[in-house]
């Protein structure tokens, strides 16, 4: 990284990045602004960039109308503990796929992959009926095994592709050294991937937290996530484009700090294997 | 290393994540397939019995399915295209020596963390709405008349947004990849006397085909199924103009409350992933081994 | 430690709250009306005891959630938001719960409801679903744009004065449009205003046989007239105009007249507005054939069967909708607020009458509707602005898209309408109508 330029080229690509940054920003930037403007002001003819009125009148009637902590209660709870499950169950399985791989390994990798595919709104009616039946609508431990279910290839896949970064010798060798299997797995293999783990938590989180069909359609009330509390405020009667800014601004903004702060470790791990 | 031990072990730990997956996969399957040749409407109970292969006839002979498949297609080429070689620009751009590199990645990961319908709705009406959007003013101040995004140009519009959501994870992959080409590989091509263009096709691009391969095989997969952006701005048209085959589906099963019909198109569709999924593999699954 | 005895007494009164409370899921639409009523609802659980759970959605997600938990029976709400095209339909399929004890309740008064809005919601006599606000679609116009291009509103426009005001109203410069007029796609969105529209030019869905009707003269007729006064005087964009995008462009001072909902009319000369006082009311435009343009419709409350909580249920339904609810609004918002279209007696009240300029031409659009005999020809149906039967909103969907893409100029009007007899044609061959 340590490459020298001159400082008018370094200041050029700074500039260059940056506007390209804050172009892919703007719409953030400008719901942010919005939600601390009046409605009045949010659509008015002759716009302004920052409030001209500054007020937090939106977030209370958000507040107000439904209850941003209940929501996101439920959508940490749901993308958390999708995660979690996803990785006990998906932790062995990338495990057995990277250091005992088989002729069919790859075909199993990618036949998982392809769950993935089957389209939501087609599949709607059965899980529905099936839920129904199970006692699992407005849940939040329903909406929790759907996300697994749904994240699951995901997740073995990014584990998959770090375990088989690690070096085999190692393992061999702690083997030789007469090192149990579950030695071998806690002292060798868990610092090594730790990483490589806790990457694909975030990814995972951060997914199960964007999704936002199921999470709508399975639940009515108690188990909502923060994507049903959105739903109640895209058009409303009358002026809604403030509120609408701050009610997104509430519902993104947990994930967006989580994303922030994990930002190294996030891009570290988010390769699937992209690197050799 | 394969020792008979081993072997029983690995299968016991997939055991668990392939059933789960299995099951996942197969009992909605069979019940999409069994609906599909049911007459099943969820609003008329006297539709009942069944139906023969005229669920499938129905769909496939639905005045939108040619145009929903093509439309599918744009969508996530069109997606493709944007995010593969924007991506690329851009973590060229972000490898270069700047000042601020943590806070620029952090505002450039910004839109993947961004849920899809607050997405659609934040570009719906703060962006591209002709009356109070950014754009619209945009426009106006250079004294244009503002576009009507999603009535002129509904699927582009769609993919733009789309776009916006996918680029920072491409870019991220992509600067990943690039960050790991050592530093020896590039100082010897410099001394080499190679220019910019040259490093850039015969150093860096094969060292990052492998990362184009993984970012094309992830963001095929989530776009073939897009739907929530779709539903929040164009609901499918103006016409069938920005109907994919996810909407299709969802116009079909849900919106007619025609369950029979709708599961056909949900099999047509699993069929199409597949294809698309088959095709995908022939075209970069070499890139993926190892 | 002084935290103990509170935290405690906490403790005792959550455990109180889950072992005797009973629970109502309410499914509900976001409108003013309803947010109102959800805001207001924690004077029912102070009264009953009864906790409430709202689940307050956009319309169409609404409409999908409820939908597909009444019909596989899921059982995971027990008030739900509904409208008088789904009212009769779910109550044929025995999904929902009479209302029995509304109508043997002599301080809710069954009989004060208004008829043509109570027939609606009723099928063979018996109610199924309450009234939350009624409303029919009228004329509203700016007094000041109308006077300046020289024209004066008769009560009872007909659609040649319409279009001729509209094209002199029409000041681009000024970012003025002589009409607005939803042209969003869906059933519930441009359908509606269409279905209604085309009642006035004599044209019908179906025949007698459940012939699908787009290839008639009378169709062009509509729409023809509908694009020509939308390129000539509407708003740019108006293909995604519903009636939200329309309220706003209106409350801006952006539209010379719309034609749209009733409940409209609180909004436009509301608090919000800019052009509050300036808004004049007319009927629904008309053709001299005996039918005018307006529809009829209410949003009302309903209990489907799978309801764990019938009884519970009906009691806030009681509360939501009965004489002291509207009150109770009229004391905490002013009368202008109070939700429109339900009773008689609103219409009675001087205080109301004085509050809302709107409410003689809210109810005689209103009681104008026949949702029995909606156009000039006899049809198979019922149903003004819609047809009540379980096919029609799929196949007007799909007929919304067509026409709300004539409006943007990708498609012509014949093609269009083509394109719609096909589909509708399709469809009904499909549901077995058409032999």
């Amino acid at each position: 990284m340590a490459r020298n330029v001159s400082t008018p080229t370094k200041v050029g690509f700074t500039i260059a990045a940056w506007a390209v940054a804050l172009l892919l920003f703007a719409p953030i930037l400008w719901t942010l602004l919005t939600a601390f403007k009046t409605e009045s002001e949010a659509i008015a003819s002759s716009p302004t960039f920052l409030p001209q009125n500054f007020t937090l009148e939106n977030f209370a009637a958000v507040q107000e109308r439904s209850d941003y902590f209940k929501h996101a209660f439920n959508s940490i709870v749901v993308s958390v503990g999708s995660t979690l499950l996803g990785l006990i169950i998906g932790v062995p399985a990338a495990w057995a796929m990277a250091f005992a791989p088989t002729k069919r390994t790859k075909d199993i990798l990618m036949w998982m992959l392809s769950t993935k595919m089957m389209p939501a709104v087609g599949v709607l009616i059965p899980i529905y009926l099936i839920f129904r039946d199970l006692r699992l609508l407005d849940t939040v431990h329903g909406l929790t095994i759907i996300m697994t279910l749904i994240n699951l290839p995901i997740i073995i896949w990014m584990l998959y592709t770090y375990f088989k970064e690690i070096p085999v010798d190692i393992l061999e060798a702690a083997r030789m050294d007469g090192a149990e299997l579950w030695n071998e797995i806690v002292h060798v293999l868990v610092p090594m991937a730790v990483p490589g783990i806790a990457s694909t938590l975030l990814l995972n989180v951060i997914l199960a937290w964007n999704e936002a069909f199921w999470t709508i359609t399975l639940t009515s009330g108690r188990a909502g996530t923060l994507t049903a509390f959105i739903s109640s405020f895209s058009s409303p009667q009358g002026l809604f484009l403030a509120k609408l800014s701050a009610a997104s601004l509430l519902a993104i903004a947990p994930i967006l700090l989580l994303g922030w702060f994990s930002q190294k470790q996030l891009v570290r791990g988010l390769t699937f294997g992209a690197v050799k | 290393m394969a020792t008979a031990q081993t072997r029983t072990l690995a299968r016991t730990m997939m055991a668990p994540a392939v059933i789960v997956l299995l099951l996942w996969m197969a009992v909605p399957l069979a019940m999409t397939i069994w609906f599909s040749f049911q007459n099943y409407s969820l609003i008329n109970p006297l539709m009942t019995g069944f139906a023969g292969w005229a669920n499938y006839e129905y769909v496939i002979g639905d005045p939108s399915f040619t145009q929903s498949l093509i439309n599918t297609l744009i969508l996530v080429g069109g997606v493709l295209l944007i995010t593969v070689i924007g991506g690329i620009f851009l973590a060229l751009l972000l490898d270069q020596p700047l000042w601020g590199q943590g806070l620029l990645r952090i505002v450039v990961i910004s839109p993947f963390f961004v849920m899809p319908p607050v997405a659609a709705l934040i570009w719906k009406n703060g962006f591209m709405h002709p009356g109070y959007g950014m754009l619209g003013h945009l426009w106006k101040f250079f004294g244009l008349q503002p576009v009507d995004w999603f009535n002129q140009y509904p699927l582009f519009s769609v993919v733009v947004i789309v776009a916006w959501q996918w680029l920072p994870f491409a870019t991220l992959i992509f600067l990943t990849a690039l960050q790991s080409l050592s530093e020896e590989q590039r100082e010897a091509a410099e001394m080499d006397g190679a220019n910019a263009i040259n490093r850039f096709w015969y150093i860096i691009m094969p060292h990052m085909a492998r990362s184009v391969t993984i970012v094309i095989l992830i963001q095929t997969i989530f776009l073939l199924g897009i739907f929530a952006e779709i539903r929040v701005t164009t609901g499918g048209g103006p016409g069938y103009a920005s109907t994919n085959i996810a909407f299709l589906v969802f116009r079909t099963g849900i919106l007619s409350n025609d369950i029979g019909a709708g599961s056909a198109g949900g099999v047509v569709a699993v069929i199409i992933a597949n294809i698309v999924a088959i095709f995908l593999m022939r075209a970069v699954g070499k890139n993926l081994d190892a | 430690m002084k935290l103990t005895p509170i935290l405690m007494g906490a403790f005792t009164l959550a455990l109180a709250g889950t072992a005797s409370a009973q629970t109502l899921t309410i499914a509900t639409v976001n409108n003013g009306d309803m947010i109102r009523m959800q805001g207001l609802s924690s004077a029912f659980t102070d009264e009953t005891g009864i906790d409430l759970n709202w689940v307050v959605l956009e319309e169409n997600t609404l409409r999908q959630n409820v939908t597909t938990d009444i019909a596989t029976n899921g059982g995971q709400y027990d008030v739900m938001t509904i409208g008088t095209y789904e009212a009769p339909i779910w109550a044929k399929q025995g999904w929902l719960v009479p209302l029995d004890g509304l109508s043997a309740d002599a301080a809710y008064d069954v009989d004060d409801l208004l008829p043509a809005i109570r027939g609606g919601l009723s099928l063979d006599g018996k109610l199924y679903a309450a009234p939350f606000y009624g409303e029919s679609s009228m004329v509203m116009y700016r007094k000041d744009l109308m006077e300046k291009a020289g024209l004066t509103m008769p009560d009872a426009p007909t659609w040649e004065f319409i279009g001729e005001a509209a094209r002199a109203m029409t000041d681009r410069d000024n970012d003025i449009n002589g009409i607005c007029l939803r042209g969003k796609a869906g059933w519930g969105e441009n359908m509606a205003f269409l279905t209604a529209m085309s009642n006035s030019f004599g044209a019908r869905w179906f025949d007698e046989d459940w012939k699908p009707q787009f290839d008639q003269p009378e169709w062009k007729a509509t729409l023809d007239t509908y694009l020509s006064l939308m390129n000539d005087a509407g708003p740019a964009g108006a293909s995604s105009n519903g009636f939200n995008e329309n309220l706003t462009l209106f409350q801006q001072g952006k539209c010379g007249m719309w034609i749209d909902a009733t409940v409209a009319a609180s909004f436009v000369t509301g608090p919000d507005s800019t052009v509050a006082d300036q808004v004049g009311f007319a009927l629904a435009p008309d053709n001299g054939l005996g039918k005018r343009g307006n529809w009829l419709w209410a949003w009302s409350l309903a209990i489907p069967t799978s309801s764990q909580n019938t009884e519970a249920a009906e009691k806030f339904i009681n509360w939501a909708t009965n004489k002291d609810y509207l009150a109770t609004v009229a004391a905490e918002e002013g009368w202008a607020s109070v939700p429109p279209g339900t009773r008689t007696s609103l219409y009675e009240n001087a205080d109301y009458q004085a509050a809302a300029p709107f409410a003689k031409m809210t109810l005689e659009s209103i009681n104008s509707a026949d949702p029995t005999n909606p156009t000039v020809k006899p049809v198979p149906y019922v149903g003004v602005q819609f047809v009540a039967i379980p096919e029609f909103a799929g196949i007007a969907t799909n007929i919304g898209q067509l026409f709300s893409a004539a409006l943007a100029g990708q498609m012509s009007a014949d093609d269009a309408l083509a394109q719609a007899q096909d589909a509708a044609t399709r469809d009904m061959t499909r549901a077995g109508y058409i032999k």
